[in-house]
């Protein structure tokens, strides 16, 4: 599962964060997972569980941001909102459309003890 | 387990005894490098005080507010891409890759599309006009390595066991052991599937898709990002069109819905179909690539 691998990268992260500014535990973690993002949230959450059992990020409540889809529509001339990828214009119905946001996966904040 | 991405097993180099890993310590992330930059002052933690300690910064701590149960809690932006490994490594590689004037195609399918066949044909016909490299990347087996070297072309094999994609880690050490001369062509076939390699960048000029008339004319809807992020479709398998219900023009029509500046060449490597427009692309791209360095 793809998602299993992006939260071992992700606590291998958290490692690095608690090494570089000196914190002990992790209590809350927020990520930012854009809507049209190629990872699928629960299955996020539900690996980043696993996947923190006996780290020092285990229990941590995870929160995750769901950054809309922006693209700029060329026909529109202006920036409109997509839910996802294959979407026509809410405007005028084309497709003629650059994805312009909604793609970030980012570790946003940390809690930490 | 991988390291930069955590995929099962170690990623095998054909010939090689070590599993794989990935650069040392790299530099101060961007976050850090740019609030040094721009002298915002911020915390470090106990072990960073370097060069910079002079400039007396504001060592607090934000602490906001307690916790339930007293515990009392610092929050940390560390506004970190979770690909930024990746990416970091992926950026080494485009520059080695760009010094040496090496033109890096990343080719990317369902398994079965014909991205191993396609590459026989093209070295077929390229008979031998320009240095060209060939990375393969598989779950398990040795078997497309040898089908390129077959053609006299030096290729080298990774496998990544239970991974589902190549990595730029991979790629970066790939290269040391194949070292492509200046000037060279590297493709790099990916392994075959149409969702994880997506998010992964290799350092490549150009992400090239194929999808073969026979997966019928929606899999750019179906799976969007990978057909996003390729610059240039491949609708390969075009002889069968006579056995087939598709329309070879409609898998070209969706997949500018998600990419609507995606190149497309409808070819087919058995009977030549379409074979010198995917070569003139070629030529045009390592053009581009020799005269800008």
């Amino acid at each position: 599962m793809h998602e299993l691998a992006l939260s071992s990268s992700l606590v291998d992260a958290l490692r690095e964060e608690a090494a570089r500014r000196g914190f002990a535990r992790v209590r809350r973690v927020t990520l930012a997972i854009g809507a049209l993002s190629h990872v699928e949230p629960e299955a996020m959450a539900f690996c980043f569980d696993i996947v923190t059992r006996g780290t020092l990020a285990e229990g941590t409540e995870l929160e995750i941001e769901r950054p809309p889809g922006r693209a700029f529509c060329i026909d529109c001339g202006q920036e409109v909102a997509i839910a996802a990828r294959g979407e026509a214009c809410p405007g005028c119905g084309g497709f003629r459309l650059l994805v312009r946001g909604g793609e970030e996966l980012r570790l946003v904040e940390l809690g930490v003890v | 387990m991988c390291a930069t991405c955590g995929c099962g097993g170690p990623a095998r180099i054909e010939g090689d005894q070590h599993p794989h890993h990935h650069h040392g310590d790299l530099p101060l992330d961007p976050e850090h490098a740019r609030l040094h930059a721009l002298g915002v002052p911020h915390t470090h933690g106990p072990h960073e005080h370097g060069p910079h300690a002079e400039r007396g910064h504001d060592h607090g701590d934000h602490d906001h507010g307690k916790a339930v149960g007293g515990e009392s809690r610092r929050l940390i932006r560390p506004e970190q891409d979770l690909l930024a490994k990746n990416d970091a490594i992926a950026a080494e590689v485009r520059g080695r890759l760009t010094a040496r004037r090496i033109l890096a195609l990343n080719l990317v399918s369902s398994p079965g599309a014909g991205k191993t066949t396609l590459l026989e044909a093209t070295l077929a016909r390229l008979a031998g006009r320009w240095s060209v490299a060939v990375i393969e990347g598989d779950q398990a087996t040795a078997r497309d390595a040898e089908r390129i070297r077959a053609t006299g072309t030096p290729a080298l094999q990774i496998t990544t066991g239970k991974g589902c994609h190549l990595d730029a880690a991979m790629i970066a050490r790939a290269l040391d052991r194949l070292d492509p001369p200046e000037g060279a062509v590297l493709f790099v076939e990916n392994v075959g599937k149409l969702v994880c390699p997506a998010g992964f960048d290799l350092g490549e000029a150009h992400e090239v898709v194929l999808c073969s008339l026979a997966e019928g004319d929606d899999k750019p809807l179906k799976y969007p990002t990978i057909f996003a992020a390729s610059s240039l479709l491949l609708v390969t398998k075009t002889d069968l069109a006579p056995h087939l219900e598709v329309d070879p023009a409609v898998p070209v029509t969706n997949a500018r819905k998600v990419r609507p500046d995606i190149g497309a060449i409808r070819l087919s490597a058995r009977t030549g179909e379409g074979m010198e427009r995917w070569l003139a692309w070629l030529e045009a791209a390592r053009g581009l690539r020799l005269v800008a360095d």
